[in-house]
């Protein structure tokens, strides 16, 4: 079985970068993702991502259910930004090219377009970047990078963890689904959407409570070994910055200063073709 | 002269949520450097003294302390539960929850990690660590690749690790299978050897733990200590049965027998024990016990023919078995852990495909049926009930495979509350689930399957982690079951008690392969099969061997029909 969103070790060079790395150039782009509507920026951090993404060696088999599940919701964002402000681009980019005229002020306006296609830019900035990264870092080696940029261990620690039990709750979740199943709740696609969506239930429960069973004996197990004795611990898996990691944390800081200047440097986060 | 590292004066301890001390007045020293066995029954009140010990209580479980306890000459409740950490390590059951780090190392490291010891130092510690344990060569292994036995040992490491002179083992044996529990408990004794630490296991199985010596059994009750001696004088007391703790089997056969045990005969081991007049009297009662034949029925209900298996291309777990099986029958599956029984299993109920081969139910192929047709004949109890159970009310949940099957309301109450009472729930038809102790989960775990009048039961590890009398509950149910209404019941375990006592068949699995399909009886008197399948010959045959019985696996079978004709005329 194939583990969905887990650390997979292999042996490429982002794998072999600290975590500290991976995570400053995480939040760093992801942080110039969000902020510029810059085309031309979004449009060179696209092919970096998919070429880093090629780089990491991730297989689809990995991420490609969490990709369809962000596609549906990216859909239904583009979706309802038209629904909700059908006029955005126009206001945005100030000028009114009309493509159709639907009812009422619903006119399909190039200046819509373009803004949504930045939005979707955008997402497919970030989504290899959050993929990548998620099933490239070590979580314990996560862990360590986060309480050494200065977060407390204890939420590096809570987030290793929720990390370390993924694939145990996964196949609970398949155990207590089949067994569900066999009791005659109807899991696959032969059944209504809202019975599915009810017999979800009779999985989550279970799936609850022994997970708290679970929380249970880890907590106890951790405080037996001393967790939480004093304010700093150290790390094990910690790796210590190498010269890739230099070189990598340089070209990203230079790369999103850049991305910022070229992206404000007109006075707006966008840039407008229409102009 | 000793010196007293654990020593508790009219101690007492009563949870915050409790009326009752869980602890009464408990008067107990144990030296330096012994090798101490604490059982009791469930509920007993050992788990709790663990619990004292490391700390736990009364830092993660808050309560009440009366009386006096010191460990190391200090005083726990000033020592809090990190200063306790520092001369108790505890290894935990649960070998799978306990595992902290993502590998071994990891895991290892943890205590020292907390310690701040500065990495080049962890890294040296590790490895020493674990090479005590001979696990040196998993150390970047995840846990999930790890066999039971193996976690087991990466738990001893990453307590020893921190250098703690007293080791507390909390049910070590729970979730091994014999063989390797066996393994389990001779490291504990070459650590005890080696390192001259102070030992302390808690255990119900106690034939298990006794395979090595140790100095002292501690029985407890009901918060309270009942007995406290050498293991010699405590088998020759008839304390263990009393008190809900199962005595070794070649005892209780000796017992049988008429023969008066003795703490001179040195009953700890049968191998060393001295038998001298016991001899006589067990062959004597051997020829005396006669078994009845019973009818069984030959109508072929399950064909499992030349099935395989495998999760990847790779290495198949399971490879070209075939058996069949008979109508009403009460049959073990059996092998070590991870021996592809459960795949088996998964097959059979539908959850998995075969990738050669077919099974047939009643002559048809069942490769066309769907999980739910499936569950509709051959049901399917999970081995932890929290797992199963997804309704907060006792009726809803027996009700549910029901309710989704559209039958009418009326009729659902009457077959709910039928099975309710062929399970023991009826009383409780109206509670919540919550209201339920462990062993009456399970039960209603069967009882939401028997609703659907399946024809055969598969109960994966039926009676995991239960003490003698629980176990002894469940599985006279399942067999009242089995009896009463004529459903086949297969039992995923390697419990060998449970195969030995319930099951008049075994079918053998070991690395994918059907290794024998007999009565269990043989199957445990025969050192290769029992070696190959992680199991443990049982002491049974030594006694009959070294009594001069020449048919040691019949003497097994008239034991056990002996003892369950015993507990039902209980």
């Amino acid at each position: 079985m194939s583990r969905v969103l887990s650390y997979v070790e292999k042996d490429t060079w982002i794998h072999r970068l600290s975590g500290v790395t991976k995570l400053v150039f995480f939040l760093l782009w992801s942080i110039t993702s969000m902020v510029s509507y810059d085309t031309r920026v979004l449009a060179v951090m696209l092919v970096l991502s998919v070429v880093i993404f090629k780089a990491s060696k991730t297989s689809w088999k990995q991420v490609g259910s969490v990709f369809k599940f962000i596609m549906f919701f990216l859909c239904l964002n583009v979706l309802a930004i038209y629904i909700f402000s059908p006029e955005q681009g126009v206001k945005i980019y100030g000028t009114k090219h009309v493509l159709v005229s639907l009812a009422g002020n619903y006119d399909l306006t190039k200046e819509q377009l373009f803004y949504e296609l930045n939005v979707i830019l955008k997402y497919f900035t970030v989504i290899p970047a959050v993929l990548m990264f998620i099933v490239t870092t070590d979580p314990s080696e996560f862990a360590a990078s986060l309480n050494k940029i200065g977060v407390s261990y204890y939420i590096g620690y809570a987030v290793a963890i929720a990390l370390r039990y993924i694939p145990d709750v996964q196949d609970d979740y398949a155990k207590i689904k089949r067994a569900q199943e066999a009791r005659g709740i109807e899991m696959s696609k032969k059944a209504k959407f809202m019975d599915r969506v009810k017999s979800i239930a009779a999985i989550i429960f279970p799936l609850i409570f022994s997970s708290m069973d679970r929380i249970d004996v880890v907590s106890n197990a951790m405080q037996l070994r001393g967790f939480g004795k004093n304010r700093r611990r150290t790390w094990y898996s910690a790796k210590p910055l190498k010269k890739n990691d230099w070189v990598a944390l340089t070209f990203t800081v230079i790369f999103c200063v850049g991305a910022f200047i070229i992206t404000f440097i007109n006075g707006s986060r966008f840039y407008n073709p229409f102009v | 002269m000793s010196e007293a590292v654990i020593e508790f004066r009219d101690f007492s301890f009563r949870y915050r949520a409790q009326k009752e001390p869980t602890i009464k007045n408990i008067n107990l020293t144990i030296n330096k450097g012994e090798k101490v066995l604490i059982v009791g029954p469930s509920g007993s009140g050992k788990s709790t003294l663990a619990h004292c010990l490391n700390g736990l209580v009364p830092f993660a479980f808050p309560g009440e302390i009366t009386g006096e306890y010191l460990i190391n000459g200090q005083n726990p409740e000033d020592l809090g539960i990190f200063g306790l950490n520092k001369m108790i390590g505890t290894v935990l059951q649960d070998t799978d929850g306990q595992f902290i780090g993502l590998t071994v190392a990891e895991d290892i490291a943890f205590a020292l990690e907390n310690d701040c010891v500065e990495q080049a130092e962890l890294f040296k510690r590790v490895e020493e660590a674990a090479e005590l344990v001979s696990v040196k060569d998993l150390l970047h292994n995840s846990p999930r690749e790890l066999s039971g036995g193996q976690k087991q040992r990466v738990s001893m490491a990453g307590v020893m690790v921190d250098d703690v002179d007293i080791l507390l083992f909390d049910e070590p044996l729970a979730n091994l299978d014999p063989a390797t529990g066996k393994r389990a408990i001779a490291l504990i004794d070459e650590i005890h050897e080696r390192r001259k630490s102070t030992i302390i296991i808690i255990e119900h199985r106690l034939e298990d733990v006794l395979y090595r010596d140790v100095d002292r059994i501690i029985l407890i009750n009901d918060g309270m200590i009942v007995g406290d001696m050498t293991p010699d004088e405590l088998l020759a007391t008839d304390l263990l049965i009393k008190n809900g703790i199962r005595e070794p089997l070649y005892l209780a056969a000796i017992r049988h027998s008429g023969a008066k045990i003795s703490a001179e005969q040195k009953p700890q081991h049968i191998e060393s024990m001295k038998l001298d007049d016991i001899s006589e009297a067990v062959k004597e009662w051997f020829h005396e016990v006669d078994i009845p034949e019973e009818p069984v029925s030959d109508e072929v209900q399950l064909e499992v023919e030349n099935l395989s298996f495998s999760y990847t291309s790779k290495k198949k777990v399971l490879s070209d078995i075939s058996f069949k099986i008979n109508k009403g029958e009460m049959l073990s599956i059996v092998g070590k852990n991870g021996a592809g029984k459960s795949t088996l299993a998964n097959l059979i109920c539908g959850f998995l495909e075969p990738e050669h081969g077919k099974i047939l139910f009643n002559g048809t192929d069942l490769s066309t049926w769907s999980i739910k047709e499936h569950g509709e004949h051959i049901g399917y109890v999970m081995q932890n009930p929290n797992q199963m159970i997804s309704k907060p009310m006792i009726f809803d949940e027996v009700a549910l495979g029901l309710v989704v099957r559209g039958v009418p309301e009326d009729e659902i109450k009457s077959r709910v509350y039928n099975v309710l009472k062929i399970c023991g729930l009826y009383q409780f038809r109206n509670w919540p689930v919550s209201a339920l102790s462990f062993g009456q989960k399970k039960r209603l775990t069967i009882a939401s399957i028997l609703v659907l009048d399946p024809e055969i039961i598969i109960l994966d590890e039926p009676t995991a982690g239960q003490d003698y009398k629980h176990y002894t509950e469940i599985m006279e149910f399942l067999k009242k079951l089995n009896k009463e209404s004529g459903i086949t019941i297969i039992m995923i375990t390697h419990d060998m008690h449970l195969m030995l006592e319930y099951t008049h068949r075994a079918i053998v699995i070991a690395d994918g392969h059907k290794l024998t399909d007999d009565t269990p009886a043989k199957v445990l008197t025969d050192e290769e099969t029992a070696d190959k399948a992680y199991l443990k010959k049982t002491s049974l045959y030594d006694l009959a061997l070294k009594c001069g019985i020449d048919e040691p696996s019949e003497f097994v079978e008239r034991f056990i029909w002996f003892e369950n004709q015993e507990v039902r005329n209980d």
